[in-house]
């Protein structure tokens, strides 16, 4: 394989850690499997007829996007979360120390695996709306793509961040599921905020996921970047934070 | 030639000094064994030895290399063995050893070694499914999947049953014979007994002695015993020959003699020998020799196992 040593063991960490996460039956429900139930749930209860409260469009065709902030969540706050602190814990990470690998190269590898899970999780969405719901996609693919790509990342520092600074592994989970399921119900992730009383939806502008909410449902729609800054700007912020506490926090044991 | 060179090493946690001052070398193509109680600092030294912790004090130098400026490329060329480590529950066999050989540049055929320690039938079996002698003997291979010349083994058999243990104990004896040098570390004495040619007995960070099992057991230890039973009893000018021999205890009908061996004194001979030409007859001869547990207990006062 060409590309020097360490590109090839990013490639063999990834591949295996690609296995190990399908291996992982809860890890793969939540990313894979559960959006799919939710989507079929909603589904069946209100169709995706044109609807007053989403400006003529169906409660799936807003929903796919909605969803998908929910995968980048549970993926950042549980699966990043849970794995980096179990390694970490259990002497996964003290073993690969011993090698010459660089510490880089194994959380790229976990990176690029929880982000590849996490993107087809959307694709097993848009799939599933397209063929069962006849989703209307009005965006450009290439923008819901990038949108995507920036609060996965962003999300992903955040696990990165409650594993680093969690004693535990088993506290780091608790943690990252006490925030992520009121933010996934709070942000419209889980269901549509329109939904929502008006208090409720005063909590959700605290809550990291609903620019993430905002910014996939409006790409979706073929809003502009330019109407969304502020869900940018959040994202982009979270992302820099991500990256530098996590570094910070980073341990081998 | 030395393969490592350790000098005044120190390193301490907050108040609590885990090795003090300890200075040793390993010669190329021995097994080196650091024995201790746990809490002697065996791990920590060990660990600074291989580059994963920075002493507070000391120089380090293994293969040539400085073991805290050189430590990525200490890593690419020595195999090391955790005390405490895992590998992913579904991970299989198989893989460990195939992503391990990815990461170095010229490992050893996994596939060769995998039968070399007995794991061929468990090539396909997830981390989680081995039992504790397996999954050592699954970090032996990854240990010596670099080819190392030198390869740290820290605990190797805590917690195996006594068949697995020596297992254990003929592949550690199987990596000298090719040549490799080996320091490791245990608690158990009866292990560094077997396996090492040479041990430091680590005791509160220090080293309390430093030579071959055989030597510290002959400077060191208590006295060798010699028991038989005599059902006749004991004539007087029997005891006084025996008396000449060491140190003499009854027990009812059996009779204790304890004393030490020299070079061109074998207690046990010297015994049986006083008792045929005496005509006496006995039975049930036993001799109970001095170890490094004993070793242990004269040096610091305690037994090693609390």
């Amino acid at each position: 394989m060409r590309g020097g040593p360490q590109m090839r063991r990013l490639y063999k960490m990834t591949w295996m850690e690609c296995k190990l996460f399908l291996r992982e039956p809860l890890g793969a429900f939540f990313t894979l499997i559960f959006p799919l139930m939710m989507l079929f749930l909603f589904g069946s209860i209100y169709g995706n007829a044109p609807s007053q409260y989403f400006n003529g469009r169906g409660t799936i065709d807003i929903s796919i996007p909605a969803y998908t902030a929910m995968i980048i969540a549970t993926s950042g706050l549980m699966s990043i979360t849970i794995t980096i602190a179990a390694y970490r814990e259990k002497g996964i990470l003290r073993r690969l120390r011993t090698t010459p690998i660089s510490p880089f190269t194994i959380l790229a590898a976990q990176v690029i695996v929880v982000f590849l899970m996490t993107l087809l999780g959307m694709i097993l969405l848009i799939i599933a709306g397209k063929f069962v719901y006849h989703v209307h996609f009005e965006g450009n693919a290439f923008s819901v793509f990038g949108g995507f790509v920036l609060c996965s990342l962003s999300f992903f520092g955040l696990g990165f961040i409650l594993a680093g600074i969690m004693p535990t592994a088993r506290t780091a989970q608790i943690v990252g599921m006490v925030i992520l399921y009121p933010m996934l119900f709070l942000s419209g992730a889980g269901f549509p905020r329109e939904l929502l009383p008006e208090t409720i939806r005063k909590v959700s502008a605290f809550l990291p996921l609903t620019y993430v909410v905002n910014l996939l449902r409006g790409l979706w729609i073929g809003e502009a970047w330019s109407a969304h800054l502020l869900d940018i700007g959040v994202m982009v912020g979270l992302l820099i934070f991500g990256v530098i506490v996590s570094i910070k926090t980073f341990r081998w044991e | 030639m030395d393969v490592i060179e350790v000098k005044n090493l120190r390193k301490t946690y907050g108040r609590t000094i885990a090795v003090e001052n300890i200075s040793f070398v390993v010669h190329e193509g021995e097994i080196f064994g650091m024995v201790g109680p746990n809490g002697a600092g065996k791990t920590t030294a060990i660990e600074c030895i291989e580059g994963l912790r920075r002493p507070d004090h000391g120089t380090i130098s293994v293969l040539g290399l400085n073991s805290q400026t050189d430590s990525r490329r200490l890593r690419s060329i020595t195999g090391i063995q955790l005390q405490n480590s895992n590998l992913p529950d579904h991970m299989k066999v198989w893989e460990a050893l195939d992503l391990y050989a990815s990461l170095y540049s010229s490992p050893v055929d996994w596939r060769v070694l995998i039968g070399q320690l007995g794991l061929e039938e468990k090539r396909d079996a997830r981390f989680c499914k081995l039992s504790g002698g397996q999954k050592q003997r699954l970090f032996i291979a990854l240990a010596v999947l670099p080819n190392p010349r030198l390869v740290f083994l820290d605990e190797l058999t805590t917690g195996l049953d006594p068949q697995a243990r020596h297992a254990i104990w003929d592949l550690v004896r199987s990596l000298r014979s090719q040549g490799k040098t080996i320091l490791l570390t245990t608690h158990f004495m009866e292990e560094a007994e077997w396996l090492c040619d040479r041990v430091a007995i680590l005791d509160h960070g220090q080293i309390a002695a430093m030579d071959t099992p055989d030597a510290l057991i002959q400077s060191l230890a208590g006295e060798e015993r010699v028991s038989f039973t005599l059902d006749a009893g004991m004539p007087p000018e029997l005891e006084k020959a025996l008396s000449l021999l060491g140190h003499i205890e009854y027990q009812g009908s059996r009779v204790i003699i304890c004393g030490r061996s020299t070079e061109n004194m074998q207690l046990a001979a010297d015994v049986v020998n006083t008792l045929s030409g005496a005509n006496i007859r006995f039975r049930s001869l036993q001799t109970v020799q001095p170890t490094l547990e004993d070793v242990f207990l004269q040096l610091t006062g305690r037994q090693i196992r609390e």
